[in-house]
């Protein structure tokens, strides 16, 4: 999820001799999104959930009369980089001068976060340390000795607790100063034993000869050891000089074990983190984790965990459903009391026909239609889907899931970006940078099309309730799960076609870090969900469902020989559609509603209507009897269903896929793959019916 | 008390182990150092996944999840 105005609109690095730019750097899932909300006003989505923010965002804020730029970089774990945001980061981190960095660390799990911050203050001279959330460590026993951990790391450290906004003064300040060029941070050495110290040493001669550089020579040194291809590239892109190549430093370099230095490098700085963490950490209760034990045991067990996903996503389309009922009619009624009274005020302005035409039953019809059908079960799945994700369940279910993406040949966090693709697929499509492995990605990013997206959504639930489920929302929720259940393993199982033939290989390695549990923000959750999620997705339906409504008008109005535009283009791809269970109308919906998913259903009842019966935007029983007055049967439903499932993505997703892939061969393929699978299925399906 | 070398991926639920080796490729290694995890780490098998050949680990008091292949290339000592 995460696709907002905000984060599409503040993206992009500063110029590199701009003023007073921080970037602002840590571990995945220890609130930078929070402190960066936080300070700079902006609604960067959060989530409890690693690899949330992919790419850099852009805030600004005061502080006494100056202007400071904040960059929120990815979560990174250390400056050895591997996937794509990751690499965004590190480069931000080494080679961005800027006039900081605000490295945000977890007070909950401190000693882990100092691995990444000792690697930072390593290549800069201008950190700020800020330990956030320190009141859910104060919580749960954990005391931090600040002042001694400024101490120790030899950089100023600013307690925080950024969700209550507890510490960011303090940060804005130190910032301020570092800003102003008043404080040079210098770290200590961290030992990494004689054999390293050694190598290192004679490695720096060389390297002091062939500089000055930008970064210590100690640093690169390091790196010289532990040899980084990626880095390797960006060092001697921004140098003009691959200090690899040097004869002197390639001689010495052969004459050292490398993986065994690169092994002790490692190993000195997390030793060196954990003699930091016991001289400034104190765990006042030993079994502070007791209660996300105990919880795990059960969600994550082999019994139970299954039947938690399930039960907990049908509960939510319940939830949705049985909510959705009476605002859906109230909404109606109120479209079509406006739509008599607005027809009213045409007659009596005697408005041309085409025009009342136009803007009543193209415009108005249209937009409303998308309003009352979507609106309310957004507004209330979204909310509920966002708090499972404030809770920090979405890991757990990639935890769950895994085992299928494995056997299905794809990377542990497809099921992450899977999630993602359920709030929409082009935000789906770029989470995929998570991925690292090329091959992996690529499947992900060619799969996620599979996930109703949000748009989508509405679509599935309205033809279930109409065909299916009838009155009963319960059956209704049990339907729109297994049709989530049906869009996964289709999805799955597409990723395991793709890995077998085009994109062969074996599954890389991959981690998960299953973040603690954390209380939902309930009330900034409801906020946040509606004005960002279902006011973004309501705006671009509405946007894209007017012209569309225009559209068909005119196409339904111009007469062309017997019939009109319309009947002729609907009549022409009759036979096409009848073959996969469809017809003409759902076909060409499905085709102009390439723009926005959303508009879908409202073409087709706009292509249905145009054609004669007229009918005001009216509750579900409306709609079946404009369904199966248009020879509709339970079949063509189930086709519709599945070619919703499986059909080529929208335009942004596409755009999206472009941009990711770089390729125009791959898009192409990411639109006719599904399409190919959902005409298949159609087929089969109507076949049987 | 004897002690016994054995892989990761073989440390039952609640099971504690101190990481003696790692055999992993230069990639994993360095992921798993990342989280912390290089020789001498203590780690301790929270729990296994509803299907198998994923497994929750605690490592400096954050819960990592590895594949059973993945955590199969570190050995681990453990105590009778």
């Amino acid at each position: 999820m995460g696709l907002t105005k905000q984060s599409m609109k503040y993206n992009g690095v500063p110029s590199k001799n701009a003023k007073n730019v921080l970037g602002l750097a840590g571990n995945p899932n220890v609130g930078k999104s929070t402190v960066f909300n936080a300070l700079t006003g902006l609604k960067q989505h959060t989530g409890n959930w690693t690899g949330k923010t992919v790419s850099t965002a852009v805030g600004e804020y005061t502080y006494r009369g100056e202007t400071y730029r904040l960059v929120d970089l990815p979560g990174i774990y250390s400056l050895l980089a591997s996937s794509e945001e990751e690499r965004v980061a590190r480069d931000y981190l080494c080679f961005f001068p800027g006039q900081g960095v605000v490295v945000v660390a977890d007070a909950v799990c401190l000693e882990r976060n100092l691995n990444l911050v000792l690697q930072i203050c390593e290549v800069r001279g201008d950190v700020v340390l800020c330990v956030n959330l320190l009141d859910e460590a104060r919580k749960k026993g954990i005391e931090i000795d600040l002042d001694e951990l400024s101490l120790q790391l030899g950089i100023p450290v600013v307690g925080a607790a950024a969700r209550q906004g507890d510490g960011l003064m303090e940060l804005k300040a130190q910032t301020a100063e570092l800003c102003a060029g008043k404080i040079r941070t210098f770290c200590p050495k961290i030992p990494y034993g004689d054999a390293v110290e050694n190598a290192l040493s004679r490695l720096q001669v060389r390297i002091d000869a062939l500089g000055p550089f930008p970064l210590p020579s100690r640093w690169i040194a390091l790196r010289l050891l532990d040899s980084d291809p990626a880095l390797r590239g960006t060092m001697t892109r921004e140098w003009g000089i691959d200090l690899w190549e040097d004869r002197i430093l390639r001689k010495e370099l052969e004459l050292l074990d490398l993986p065994r230095l690169g092994e002790q490098i490692a190993e000195g700085r997390i030793c060196h983190a954990a003699r930091i963490a016991e001289q400034c950490i104190l765990f006042h209760c030993e079994t502070y984790n007791r209660f996300d034990r105990k919880t795990d045991n059960v969600v994550l067990s082999r019994k139970f965990g299954i039947p938690i996903l399930i039960g907990l996503l049908l509960l939510i389309f319940w939830l949705t459903v049985q909510g959705a009922n009476l605002p859906s009619q109230w909404l109606s009624n109120l479209f079509s009391a406006g739509g008599t009274w607005l027809s009213g005020l045409f007659s009596a302005w005697n408005a041309p026909g085409w025009l009342s035409g136009i803007l009543l039953d193209g415009v108005y019809r249209t937009l409303t239609w998308v309003v009352a059908v979507m609106l309310p079960p957004m507004a209330i799945f979204f909310p509920l889907f966002t708090l499972l994700e404030d809770l920090g369940y979405l890991p757990r279910v990639a935890f769950i899931m895994d085992p299928l993406c494995r056997h299905a040949g794809a990377h542990g966090k497809q099921a992450l970006t899977t999630c993602m693709g359920f709030g929409c697929n082009a935000c789906g499509v770029i989470g995929c940078r998570i991925i690292d492995s090329p091959r992996e990605r690529l499947i992900g990013i060619l799969t996620n099309s599979f996930i109703p997206c949000n748009g989508r959504f509405p679509f599935l639930l309205t033809l279930i309730t109409v065909f299916f489920a009838g009155e009963n929302s319960f059956a209704a929720a049990l339907l729109l799960t297994a049709c989530i259940l049906f869009a996964v393993s289709i999805s799955l199982l597409a990723s395991k076609f793709l890995s077998v033939t085009l994109l062969k290989g074996v599954p890389s390695s991959f981690s998960l870090e299953l973040p603690p549990y954390r209380v939902p923000q309930v009330g900034q959750v409801l906020v946040r969900s509606v004005l960002d999620r279902t006011l973004f997705v309501l705006g671009r339906a509405v946007l894209s469902a007017a012209p569309a409504g225009v559209l068909i008008w005119l196409m339904a109005n111009v007469p062309v020989g017997d019939g009109t535009l319309l009947s002729l283009c609907t009549l022409a791809l009759d036979p096409i559609a009848a073959v996969f269970g469809l017809d003409g109308v759902i076909l060409m919906a499905f085709l102009l509603g390439f723009p926005a998913n959303e508009i879908v259903l409202p073409l087709m009842l706009m292509g249905y209507l145009s054609t004669g019966t007229m009918v005001e935007a009216g509750d579900l029983t409306v709609l079946s009897q404009v369904l199966t007055d248009n020879g509709w049967t339970w079949v063509t439903a189930a086709c519709c269903i599945v070619f919703s499932v499986c059909h080529f993505p929208c335009a942004t997703t596409c755009r999206t896929i472009y941009k990711e892939t770089g390729s125009l061969k791959k898009t192409l393929f990411a639109m006719a793959f599904p399409t190919a699978v959902g005409l298949l299925l159609c087929f089969l399906l109507a076949r049987l019916g | 008390m004897e002690e016994k070398r054995i892989p990761l991926c073989s440390l039952t639920e609640g099971e504690v182990g101190r990481v003696c080796s790692i055999t992993a490729t230069e990639g994993l290694r360095r992921r798993l150092s990342d989280l912390g995890l290089v020789r001498g780490t203590m780690v301790e098998n929270l729990c296994s996944g509803p299907f198998g050949g994923i497994a929750a680990y605690c490592v400096k008091g954050t819960v990592v999840a590895l594949r059973r292949t993945d955590a199969g290339k570190v050995e681990v000592c453990v105590w009778d």
